[in-house]
């Protein structure tokens, strides 16, 4: 008997053992690989997205300037903004849902985790195909916001419109499993004893998330497929001379595109929400209020999306409303931002690079919501709407907050998914040449909007007095730029080094933190008992110091999914759909008939694989 | 390894102070608005004022949020910094009356905001009564003016009488737009088949640049317009002029005249022939054999498809701007281009170079053919 529990201990053992190799990647169900493909991907076109701003800095940094033409400015205007939010901030964001959910709530896996992977190859594939576009030279080039009728056949006759309607569309398919996904996971897999009360923030935050795109992206979905009826099949939803009205398409966006912006900036409040306490070395302060108010953050965020039109002109009724509930926004923000300075406040604080980014969060992410106020007011935002005024803006909330966090919450887990720390003194250049680089290119773009520079312009006259001010910002892009070839380096040197970080490097307070570095694929020998919101530092303080240094089992006994290539292969089914749409003139209908046949042959070999390997009675109990 | 690391601190440690510099740096690069002719902080109408009053007020208490909350900020970053064997600070989870008291505070201030805005909102919304109006048509990428009363039509510099309310009345013939004359009022979108209104009341004269500011496709950089604010009688004195820029006949001798309208209009049975000849060489501008041959080249190279050279009721959706005035206009190519004899003959010569993707295509205009055109186009005031 007892030969037979070894050699099962060993069968497991080496069904755990670290898998490697390309087909590993492709076939992993892992939510920890899926969030580090999630991470690289994102990261890569962050750079990407990067890349094209500093082009178009450069030909904004002289007046009537021709370093790139219009046509090409116009798409890279257009490509950044939707890289930034669909490609890098939400996957970014997707990473740390990836890898931290699970772990923070004491699970092994998400809810689905083959699902999880088919949302990562969508998402991948979404992002391909937009980027793809490129390679035709004919990039969208209708802005992130695609607004009707510039968007018809008649006004956009090449294929841009429709790189961009159809990535979307993918993206969106890839966002909405994923929401299910983490929802599903949220609501059902706490460990015991974890109480919604009791979620990280972090987890709180993400729920919340969830819930946007749950309810914001059928929305775009819609919007996406009346253009695309538009544009293909000679209806007239959006075109007035056929009775449409382009005016419809501005409503669904932003009924899409507000409730966007929290789905950007959730998350973000999440990770400072985990590393404030920490780095505090305190609990979160009103615990309570920061959960209210990020869910009536959401839930007015849903009544507020014609505060991006009060220049269309809606009447005295409509501006009324839409801006006191902008202005009532403000309010749940402001107990956000008090709430962490009351964190922070009698605290002891520990400066680590995390903190740094933290502290940094606050205080660009304050300038963000001030303007934001500023620009609730109707009567000044009809001067400040559609000028680099709110470009201003919305970088300090999205750069100065979302893409702040981000990067503090990777310099906090690093160490929990790769194992190694990132080099303390290179995170402190990458946070202070950030800030610099930051305030340098954004906020001269408050004074140059204010005295009337529009967006989206390829150029401007010298005689209007924008030059020097762009030269400025200009110059802070590519500080911007040095900053993460700073990261980009650190993160090189620390892959280098040997695996060593400890389990718990920074004294947290949550279960990610009580396992090893990185953690075994099971993540949790024994699932977590849960009697408290910070449960690491409560155990940490029953037992009177640090918890020794886990380390992980053999995974004997624990039953983990199997890998699969099926949600690749149903990835690309679904890809190949819009792909067939694009190419309907041309092909006619037998793309997407090969498409539709290739996504049902995947999801039928998904539903009839086994996806869990034999379940094998424990050779010792407790799992 | 571990002197690059502690070479890093140090810059680290020294990177503040750059900081600090670069934000001296920005402040001396000069915010004061008065460099910026398009700014929107110095408005020069009731309209205007409006928005910018309530602007004032939201950006003050903006400005002493951040201080105080910056400020208190960067006070527990030094007060509260520890060190790593600090003992625990005491495990404070939250204050129910601070923070009933910093939900109150931000909502009362919200408060101050809102009564001033919602006031604004109304008052934008109420256009005058007894106001002008002038029609606003919005295309890619250029700007059509037309005065209904007076039934005169201009492109790209807007005349507007100094003291008199305008209501403008905006619609458009492709795309979306966005109208927008900083300096006398914030935007108004500019939509096909739906109509959008603005108003306001100049306080001052002059010429006063404003720019589409709705992405409107690949020329929407260079859709900008001016407005020309003159005194009343000007004014008057201008629609009077514009009124007699009306069709002309259509065989004319090469040689006529630009002013030929002028005597067109006024050339009755009754008046007295010497005093109609003698107004004719006083309006006349001075005529050559380039403005006779330019006169030709604008009928046969296919320029009136798109253009037309009256004012006085001018037809409707043409593609190509109203040149019956082009020659007194400070700007060309909508706004933004000086209108000297160089540029006018190279933007007649290479539209497509000075201003790719513009609707007038490149039509094999010689040079010479170009200094024609441009004496014919400079002679129509």
């Amino acid at each position: 008997m007892a030969t037979t529990a070894i050699d099962q201990h060993h069968a497991h053992a080496a069904a755990h053992a670290e898998k490697t190799g390309l087909w590993s990647w492709l076939t992993t169900v892992d939510h920890k690989r899926i969030g580090i493909l999630y991470g690289a991907t994102a990261f890569f076109f962050f750079l990407l997205g990067g890349l094209e701003a500093l082009i178009i800095r450069i030909q904004l940094s002289r007046a009537d300037n021709n370093f790139i033409d219009p046509d090409t400015y116009n798409q890279l205007f257009t490509m950044h903004g939707t890289t930034m939010i669909f490609l890098a901030i939400m996957p970014l964001s997707a990473m740390f849902f990836n890898y931290m959910i699970p772990l923070m709530i004491g699970a092994r896996d998400v809810a689905f985790p083959r699902l999880n992977a088919f949302s990562y190859w969508v998402f991948l594939l979404g992002g391909l195909l937009l980027n793809a576009s490129f390679l035709f030279g004919a990039a969208p080039d209708t802005g992130w916001y695609g607004y009707a009728n510039l968007t018809s056949r008649q006004f956009s006759p090449g294929p841009n419109a429709d790189f961009w309607n159809m990535g979307l569309q993918i993206l969106g398919v890839a966002s909405l499993a994923a929401a299910v996904n983490f929802f599903v996971t949220i609501v059902n897999m706490r460990a015991p004893g974890m109480t919604m009360m009791r979620m990280p923030m972090f987890v709180w935050m993400s729920f919340i998330t969830q819930i946007l795109l749950l309810l914001a992206f059928p929305v775009i979905a819609v919007a996406l497929i009346l253009l695309m009826f538009d544009r293909f099949f000679g209806t007239h939803f959006f075109i007035p001379a056929g009775g449409g009205d382009p005016l419809l398409w501005q409503h669904f966006f932003w009924i899409f595109g507000h409730p966007e912006v929290y789905i950007l900036i959730l998350p973000a409040f999440g990770i400072v929400s985990e590393v404030l306490p920490v780095f505090s070395r305190k609990p979160l302060f009103g615990y309570a209020a920061m959960v209210f108010s990020g869910v009536f953050i959401a839930f007015l965020g849903f009544g507020v999306w014609s505060h991006h039109m009060f220049t269309t002109g809606m009447g005295p009724i409509a501006d009324t409303f839409f801006s006191l509930t902008t202005m009532l926004i403000a309010i749940p923000t402001g107990v956000k931002i008090f709430n962490w300075m009351g964190t922070m406040w009698f605290g002891s604080l520990q400066f680590k690079t995390p903190m740094y980014f933290a502290v940094g969060f606050i205080a660009m992410f304050i300038i963000g919501g001030l303007s934001g106020v500023m620009h609730s007011s109707p009567p000044a935002d009809l001067q400040q709407n559609d000028t680099y005024f709110i470009v201003a803006h919305f970088h300090y909330v999205l750069f100065g907050g979302s893409i702040f966090s981000i990067v503090g919450g990777a310099y906090y887990w690093w160490p929990k998914m790769f194992g190694r720390m990132l080099d303390e003194g290179l995170g402190k250049v990458h946070f202070w040449l950030m800030l610099i680089g930051f305030n340098l290119t954004f906020f001269p773009m408050h004074i140059v909007g204010l005295n009337g520079m529009p967006r989206r312009t390829y150029t401007y006259p010298k005689e209007l007095g924008f030059e020097l001010l762009n030269q400025i910002q200009t110059a802070g892009s590519f500080v911007l730029g040095l900053a993460f070839l700073v990261f980009l380096w650190n993160v090189i040197r620390t892959s280098r080094r040997p695996r060593n970080a400890p389990a718990d490097p920074w004294n947290g307070a949550t279960l990610e933190w009580s396992i090893p570095s990185p953690p075994p694929e099971w993540n949790f020998d024994t699932l977590p008992k849960v009697s408290g919101r910070d449960p690491l530092w409560d155990e940490k303080r029953a037992r009177g110091g640090q918890m020794p240094e886990p380390r992980a089992g053999t995974g004997a006994g624990i039953h983990m999914p199997n890998p699969s290539y099926w949600p690749l292969v149903t990835a690309f089914g679904v890809a190949a759909i819009f792909v067939g749409i694009m190419m309907l003139p041309k092909w006619g209908p037998w793309g997407i008939i090969v498409a539709v046949a290739l996504l049902f042959f995947g999801l039928y070999s998904w539903l009839f694989e086994k996806g869990y390997s034999e379940f094998t009675t424990p050779s010792h109990g407790g799992h | 390894m571990r002197l690059r690391t502690a070479a890093a601190r140090r810059f680290a440690g020294a990177l503040p102070s750059l900081g600090v510099l670069a934000v001296l740096a920005l402040a001396l690069a000069g915010c004061s608005p008065e460099r910026y002719p398009q700014t929107a902080l110095l408005p020069l109408s009731d309209f205007a004022r409006i928005g910018d009053d309530v602007q004032d007020v939201t950006f003050y208490w903006a400005l002493g949020v951040f201080i105080l909350v910056e400020g208190a900020l960067v006070y527990s970053i030094f007060r509260f910094r520890g060190r790593p064997d600090d003992p625990e600070p005491s495990q404070i989870h939250g204050n129910t009356t601070i923070e009933i008291i910093w939900t109150l505070i931000p909502a009362l201030i919200l408060a101050a905001i809102a009564v001033p805005t919602v006031k604004g909102i109304f008052e934008t919304n109420q256009t005058p009564p007894n106001s002008m109006k002038i029609e606003v048509i919005g295309h890619q990428w250029w700007w059509e003016f037309r005065y209904p009363d007076a039934g005169v039509t201009t492109a790209n510099e807007m005349f507007i009488p100094q003291g008199k309310t305008v209501e403008v009345i905006i619609s458009s013939a492709d795309v979306v737009h966005s109208f927008w004359p900083p300096r006398f009022a914030g935007k108004r979108d500019v939509f096909p088949g739906r109509e959008t209104r603005l108003w306001w009341k100049a306080d001052s004269t002059g010429l006063f640049p404003g720019q589409c500011a709705e992405y409107c496709g690949i020329q929407h950089a260079r859709m900008a317009f001016h407005v020309r604010s003159v005194s009343t009688s000007d004014f008057d004195a201008w629609i009077e002029h514009m009124k007699t820029l009306g069709p002309k006949p259509a065989a004319k001798p090469a040689a006529a005249p630009a002013g030929d309208s002028l005597k067109t209009a006024s050339a009755g049975a009754t008046a007295p022939p010497g005093t109609a000849q003698q107004k004719d060489t006083a309006a006349a501008p001075p005529q050559g054999p380039e403005y006779a041959a330019g006169e030709k080249l604008f009928m046969t190279k296919g320029c009136l498809g798109c253009h037309s050279l009256q004012a006085a009721n001018a037809p409707k959706g043409l593609i190509g701007p109203n040149l019956a005035t082009v020659g007194a206009r400070s700007y060309i190519a909508a706004g933004w281009l000086a209108n000297t004899d160089e540029n006018l003959e190279r933007w007649i010569r290479e539209p497509q170079a000075v201003k790719k993707g513009v609707l007038m295509p490149n039509l094999g205009v010689t040079a010479d053919e170009a200094k024609a055109l441009r004496a014919y186009l400079r002679a129509h005031k």
